[in-house]
């Protein structure tokens, strides 16, 4: 009865997390259900630490991302003409050892992220600014990028 | 606490507030996450609410429950158009039951970089005293 695998089934890699194989389905299943809910406009984020919001106006693009505790000069930001990188380590205060935890939801850990932008932007005149624990970058478009306006000629 | 490693840090999605009372303004309520722990003297938490500056906190400690209640603003401004969304913004809510042994009087708060502290000091222990017993 047990003896019907099919191969691939079987922990190649020993005896690590013996429940990594539901985590991974679970996952998958979660992604599935999710393609329902979503509507087609949202994509499926990249899963990458952390998570950012780009918008655009007519001159720049604008690339947030939620850092909470990171300050200004722990993070690493450098930036091609179409790549913006977002490199940086959180890292938490140690409460001393007589501190007794009730709860830890808040991680600690390194994080490293290259995002790709839609268009050219100008590298030189990027800014980046971190407030509240909200990382800004703003990146101009490169001026090839920006939309022209065409006159119409009529004759 | 054990010596920890720098591991990668994974992308989680925000958990969303599951059954709030009924916001008076509209937008989307999310859980913060929330560490807490305890010394001799004192209860700490520490909450990660990115957005959220320090007159835009509501601690409110009332019948025992502690509430933290952040507000966040968008932070685009309205000519942007979105390219990639990946999480959403929307304030923080978030509530504790506190024993008694809290001292209500003296809780301390200071919010740096989206990250809240408070510190909650123990009632100081009340004092022992010993009851002679009188043998007739």
């Amino acid at each position: 009865m047990f003896l019907l695998r099919r191969p691939g089934d079987w922990p190649a890699w020993g005896w690590g997390n013996p429940f990594a194989e539901l985590d991974r389905m679970r996952k998958q299943m979660d992604l599935l259900s999710s393609a329902f809910t979503r509507t087609s406009s949202e994509d499926i984020p990249a899963g990458v630490f952390p998570m950012i919001n780009v918008t655009e106006d007519k001159n720049n693009y604008y690339v947030r991302a939620e850092l909470p505790g990171l300050k200004a000069d722990a993070l690493d930001i450098s930036v091609t003409s179409d790549n913006l990188t977002i490199t940086g380590e959180r890292k938490m205060a140690l409460e001393g050892d007589k501190a007794q935890y009730h709860r830890k939801e808040r991680e600690a850990g390194t994080f490293s992220r290259i995002i790709s932008l839609p268009a050219a932007i100008d590298a030189d005149k990027a800014d980046a600014k971190s407030v509240d624990g909200v990382l800004t970058v703003t990146l101009p478009k490169a001026e090839a990028a920006k939309p022209k306006q065409i006159v119409v000629r009529s004759s | 606490m054990t010596d920890m490693e720098s591991k990668a840090l994974q992308a989680k999605e925000k958990a969303e507030v599951t059954s709030p009372a009924e916001q008076t303004r509209p937008g989307l309520v999310f859980t913060p996450a929330v560490d807490i722990f305890e010394t001799d003297k004192e209860i700490t938490l520490l909450a990660d609410m990115p957005g959220v500056k320090a007159e835009d906190l509501n601690i409110d400690l009332n019948d025992n429950v502690l509430t933290l209640d952040g507000d966040v603003t968008a932070p685009e401004n309205a000519a942007e158009v979105d390219v990639i969304r990946e999480y959403r913004t929307g304030k923080y809510y978030r509530q504790f039951s506190l024993s008694q042994v809290i001292d209500q009087e003296k809780i301390k708060a200071e919010v740096k970089d989206g990250v809240l502290r408070l510190t909650l000091s123990k009632v100081k222990a009340a004092t022992q005293r010993k009851i002679a017993v009188k043998s007739k």
